[in-house]
């Protein structure tokens, strides 16, 4: 059953082939037998799993129409709320949080008769790109769990790499759903920003966070997408409809798009860093597409060098103020070392918070303070206008812009954690996009001699998701990266 | 005029991490202080750009200002608003004193 791809499982559960409560023990099963070694993990709902597989099978077997989803065992990531269970944020400052409500997305995939699982660990309110800024335990990588599963969706990409569930939800702000897509070889989407409403989704960087799907096949990504696009009139930067509907994701996904002009980032090329198994595997893909008639043509995204440094102060900015509501007096945790009110909320948040959320809010709060606001923090909003022009601008003479995920694959546990620096900078590919809002999606395109998987992403103008789903089954189409997730 | 070279000092830390409400202890000052130094100096290469004729770009979508028409809509109870607080007083977030003396 966990060899089935998410749409498969759905088929067979809609035809009363498989029950939803089958594919739920399924899942419990396998929750029981790989997580204590891969702790994906933060909770697990039972009840509520086996309440809402149990109502999808009386729908089922009395006729009932039932959703898109309906019966499949879904993971979240545990920063969308859930009014089941606690909402953590891998954080301290969380831990014992129980949401009143449920998030946007949360909302829209019970409604398609998804059966929400469990709430997976990350890196503490989504920074981080190892997972190992979860304050509570770090999530091993299915394919070597002495290493990373990548952050800051960790545990959602490990959860399904694991075969634990058919789909997850992540979130990404800087390459957090594609890089841990990337180094668990599966499939991730970062959709374009405004497209997936972030009602619900703990805010970290508000003009950058994006909910995305994590899956084991391009299809089923698209399916996943298929629930949760869409105008959410709650999320203020949700796009009207109007200014750009959702299309169907899948009625055109087997097509390739013919005379397909790719684009590869001539800056990239020189990157240093840039492991030589990722470049060779990039490489084989591009060829690959070059079979099938694409044409690979050199671009220029000049200012794109400057991205992580831009992302670096922009989202901390944005962080800052986020974070400046984790205060010990509403929710979340409260010191109860002192009396004086200021004195609570420095305490609160100081033992709440793990040391990278300090760094950044520290970071953001520098950025943004008088007298520096103007040489930090908007000049990084003017470089980020170039760097979304830059890419605009790339992609009026190409189809797609391909290049690697992660200029390498998943790394050993603690080999990055002493130096933030070293760890930003592996975000050299995905960061970008966030920048721009531009779509992007990482597929599994090789396997290092070290067996970890190599991702491969692509880009693609503004709410043009349909087209990037087909280009990216074309290349799927002609591997079986899918069927080799790591037996565990 | 501050430029984005301007290195670090502990005093700097000290007081952006009074405006973030974070208390650190000598240790963490002195980590901070080398840890966002070097953070610092990579984002600096940004002043190398000339960005004159740039407009700042905050927001990716061309939405300005959703409004909806001021018309009360439901939302939270005060019970769920009150679910998760560490102290509660009947109606109320209890909170340490605000006024008076040893207070802000």
């Amino acid at each position: 059953m966990d060899n089935l791809t998410l749409i498969q499982l759905r088929d067979k559960i809609a035809t009363g082939d498989i029950s939803a409560m089958d594919a739920l023990n399924h899942t419990f099963d396998r929750i029981d037998s790989v997580d204590p070694t891969v702790k994906a993990y933060i909770s697990i709902h039972r009840e509520e799993a086996t309440s809402q597989a149990i109502y999808i099978d009386e729908q089922i077997n009395s006729g009932q129409p039932v959703g898109m989803l309906a019966g499949v065992p879904i993971a979240l990531k545990d920063n969308m709320i859930t009014h089941f269970g606690r909402t953590t944020c891998g954080s301290k400052m969380l831990e014992n949080f129980s949401a009143p409500y449920d998030a946007h997305v949360v909302e829209k995939l019970k409604a398609a008769g998804a059966v929400i699982v469990g709430k997976c660990n990350m890196d503490e309110f989504a920074m981080g790109s190892s997972n190992e800024n979860s304050a509570f335990f770090a999530t091993h990588n299915p394919w070597d769990t002495t290493r990373v599963p990548g952050g800051s969706s960790g545990g959602s990409a490990a959860a399904v790499a694991a075969k634990t569930v058919w789909g997850a939800l992540g979130s990404d702000t800087g390459g957090s759903i594609r890089q841990p897509a990337s180094f668990c070889g599966v499939v991730g989407l970062k959709p374009t920003y405004g497209r997936v409403s972030r009602y619900g989704l703990v805010a970290y960087g508000s003009s950058l966070d994006q909910i995305g799907p994590l899956t084991k096949t391009v299809s089923d990504a698209a399916l996943m997408l298929q629930v949760i696009a869409g105008h959410d009139s709650r999320d203020s930067t949700s796009i009207d409809e109007k200014d750009a509907q959702v299309d169907d994701y899948l009625c055109d996904i087997e097509k390739p798009i013919n005379g397909l002009k790719i684009g590869i980032v001539k800056e990239f090329m020189a990157s240093e860093g840039l492991d030589p198994q990722v470049a060779q595997a990039n490489q084989a893909a591009l060829d690959q597409y070059k079979k099938m008639g694409a044409e690979i043509i050199e671009i220029s995204l000049p200012h794109i060098q400057y991205a992580i440094a831009t992302y670096y102060l922009v989202a901390t900015a944005e962080a800052s103020g986020n974070l400046a509501r984790y205060d010990g007096i509403h929710y979340g945790h409260r010191t109860t070392n002192t009396e004086n009110v200021l004195d609570v909320y420095s305490a609160s948040r100081s033992e709440g918070f793990g040391s990278e959320v300090k760094r950044r809010i520290m970071l953001g709060t520098y950025a943004l303070s008088s007298g520096y606001y103007d040489a930090f923090y908007l000049k990084a909003l003017k470089v980020r206008h170039l760097i979304r022009q830059d890419i605009d601008n790339a992609l009026k003479l190409v189809d797609c812009i391909i290049s690697p995920t992660a200029p390498e694959t998943a790394f050993a546990m603690g080999a990055k954690t002493n130096d933030p620096l070293t760890m930003y900078l592996s975000d050299i590919f995905t960061i970008g996009v966030n920048l721009g809002g531009h779509p992007a999606i990482s597929i599994p395109c090789g396997i290092s001699k070290e067996n970890l998987p190599i991702g491969l992403q692509i880009i693609t103008p503004a709410f043009t998701e349909a087209k990037l789903f087909r280009i990216a089954r074309m290349f799927e189409s002609t591997n079986d990266f899918a069927t080799k997730l790591p037996q565990l | 005029m501050i430029k984005m070279s301007t290195p670090l000092t502990k005093e700097d830390v000290l007081k952006v991490a009074a405006l973030s409400r974070l208390s650190l202890s000598e240790n963490e000052v002195t980590e901070m202080t080398a840890q966002l130094g070097a953070i610092l100096k990579y984002v600096a290469q940004l002043e190398t750009l000339d960005t004159d004729n740039v407009t700042p770009l905050a927001h990716c979508l061309p939405i300005h200002n959703a409004l909806r028409e001021d018309v009360v809509k439901p939302s939270l109870s005060n019970e769920q608003a009150l679910s998760n607080a560490p102290q509660i007083d009947e109606h109320y977030f209890a909170v340490p004193k605000v006024l008076g003396e040893g207070s802000a």
